[in-house]
């Protein structure tokens, strides 16, 4: 009971669960939200077939898929595939790990939140692509500096997110504990991590779509496998529509890590979606 | 009525559980002198405050007159107070927003922190004399402002509190659902038999539930009275409105008068 709890800031102007948001406004129909992009590939492969899109500016939807299943057949785009999604899994997972064990630190006491928060505000300034050519001074040509430059990417969207969450859980809350005299570690499991999940959930989010980011822009200056690779040599020999295919996959493999985050999402805050129902 | 201890006596908080220190078996909360400052400003000053076990008090006062912070010292979330405070036994607070953890369905809300062989079995009886036993299963944030005070007051008392603080906690709820309450609590009040010290701006609600009401004026006690009525009270009853008057003058309000 002596021991002093663990200092919450108050609650800082959060958005208000109870209240509606536009998110929640009905979506149209399925099948209706197809249509426009349909329409827009339609679109895409008439102009081709015309000839009013040259091939060579940029090729067919056809022409792409026809790519796509040769390049599948032959191994060459699982190979990029699984390269890249590598970097990008191992350097998300270091940064996320990284930026969770550092927003613990920050935001559970204050002595933690003095040694941390000001280098990592002022780490968060530098530009993220700025440091390539010291990553490769550094870390050489290999995998490393890809690895790195992902989970640096990745850190500060989960630091800052989860920092703020655990800073921004309601303090009367904090209070209930104290009552109900949950320890310390009780305190952090029951009432700050789930309190902090929240925004550390948009930090997930954030982090996914810079981990993307980095890793194409890691893979296009130097790399000798992976989808960049794959792209920047196919540019070299003129394949547009090998260029187009490795954009189309970032882009779903953009679309199906944000999906996965959106999942997590919900069934880790159904304890919101009550709101909805009732 | 007790006699104030002569000049400052420096903290000496104690909280322990058992009898130990406690000069009067009986008693779950005492304090001499209790004096609490914020910056410059005295909220409390100087409170000699004594609610036995099964006792039920009432502590009137207008916004800011420090009734909050007493409640708070009381139930160790504010600290740094002078003077003497003892309390004695298990304390549980019930807070004027029912404060349930939104992320944790009502039962986990009420075995939170629970100690003891069965806190399922424990809970669950709690819930089912709160008359929520078909809500174990709900997410706090579905449920109405009454049914989640009354969750919380399950809270407060699956621990078998020897004193039971309630700051407040029918201010928030809608005319018809706070009798329910009230009713509610003097209930489980009589069924545990904790001391109880109800922190409330409403003096009907005093009068309707408690054995003594004080008045804190200034930082300090200033008035009380003994309710000895049985209960369930009338608010029509001749005591009771005499009473009223008396305290709604302690309070600054004359009944007559513009304001």
């Amino acid at each position: 009971m002596s021991a002093s709890p663990i200092d919450l800031a108050r609650p800082a102007a959060r958005a208000r669960p109870g209240l509606p948001r536009l998110s929640a406004l009905p979506r149209p129909r399925l099948s209706l939200r197809l249509i426009s992009p349909l329409v827009l590939l339609a679109l895409w492969q008439i102009t081709s077939s015309t000839g009013v899109l040259p091939e060579r500016l940029l090729p067919s939807p056809a022409t792409v898929a026809g790519t796509a299943v040769t390049l599948t057949a032959d191994g060459t785009l699982i190979d990029a595939v699984t390269v890249s999604l590598q970097r990008a899994v191992i350097g998300f997972l270091a940064g996320a790990v990284a930026g969770l064990a550092l927003a613990l630190v920050a935001g559970l006491s204050r002595t933690g939140e003095g040694i941390v928060d000001p280098p990592m505000q002022m780490l968060r300034a530098l530009p993220l692509f700025g440091l390539i050519p010291l990553f490769i001074l550094w870390f050489g040509i290999g995998e490393i500096p890809k690895v790195i430059l992902v989970a640096f990417g990745v850190l500060f969207p989960i630091y800052l997110n989860t920092y703020s969450g655990i800073r921004g859980v309601d303090a009367r809350l904090a209070e209930v504990g104290q009552v109900l005299r949950l320890g310390r570690a009780a305190l952090i499991r029951h009432i700050v991590l789930p309190g902090a999940l929240p925004q550390t959930l948009v930090g997930l989010r954030q982090s996914l779509g810079v981990a993307w980011l980095a890793l194409i822009v890691a893979e296009q200056v130097n790399a000798s496998k992976g989808l960049g690779f794959m792209i920047n040599d196919a540019r070299e020999f003129l394949r547009i529509d090998i260029v187009v295919l490795g954009l189309l996959v970032y882009a779903i493999l953009g679309l199906t890590t944000d999906a996965l985050v959106r999942l997590l999402e919900r069934r880790a805050l159904s304890w919101r979606r009550g709101l909805v129902a009732t | 009525m007790a006699t104030r201890t002569g000049g400052d006596v420096t903290g000496t908080v104690a909280e322990a559980t058992g009898a130990a220190g406690s000069e009067d078996a009986a008693s779950v909360v005492r304090t001499r002198g209790l004096t609490k400052k914020f910056g410059a400003r005295t909220v409390l000053d100087g409170v000699d405050l004594d609610i036995e076990r099964g006792e039920f008090v009432a502590l009137l006062g207008r916004s800011g007159s420090g009734k909050s912070t007493l409640l708070r010292l009381l139930a160790g979330l504010d600290r740094d107070s002078t003077g003497d405070l003892h309390v004695d036994g298990t304390v549980s607070v019930a807070f004027q927003e029912p404060r349930l953890v939104p992320w944790k369905r009502v039962l986990d809300n009420v075995t939170l922190g629970l100690r003891g062989s069965d806190p399922v079995a424990a809970a669950e009886r709690a819930l089912a004399e709160v008359e929520l036993t078909e809500r174990r299963d709900r997410w706090p944030l579905t449920l109405s402002g009454g049914e989640a005070q009354r969750v919380s007051l399950a809270r407060a008392l699956v621990r078998n509190p020897d004193l039971l603080l309630l700051d407040e906690p029918f201010s928030a709820l809608d005319a018809l659902t706070r009798i329910n309450v009230h009713r509610l609590v003097l209930d489980l009040w009589a069924r545990h038999r904790p001391g109880v010290l109800l922190v409330t701006h409403d003096v009907d609600e005093a009068l309707l539930l408690a054995d003594r009401v004080l008045v804190l004026d200034g930082g300090r006690i200033a008035h009380q009275s003994t309710v000895g009525l049985p209960r369930p009270r009338a608010r029509e009853d001749r005591e009771l409105i005499e009473l009223r008057s008396v305290l709604l003058a302690r309070l600054g309000v004359t009944l007559e008068g513009t304001t």
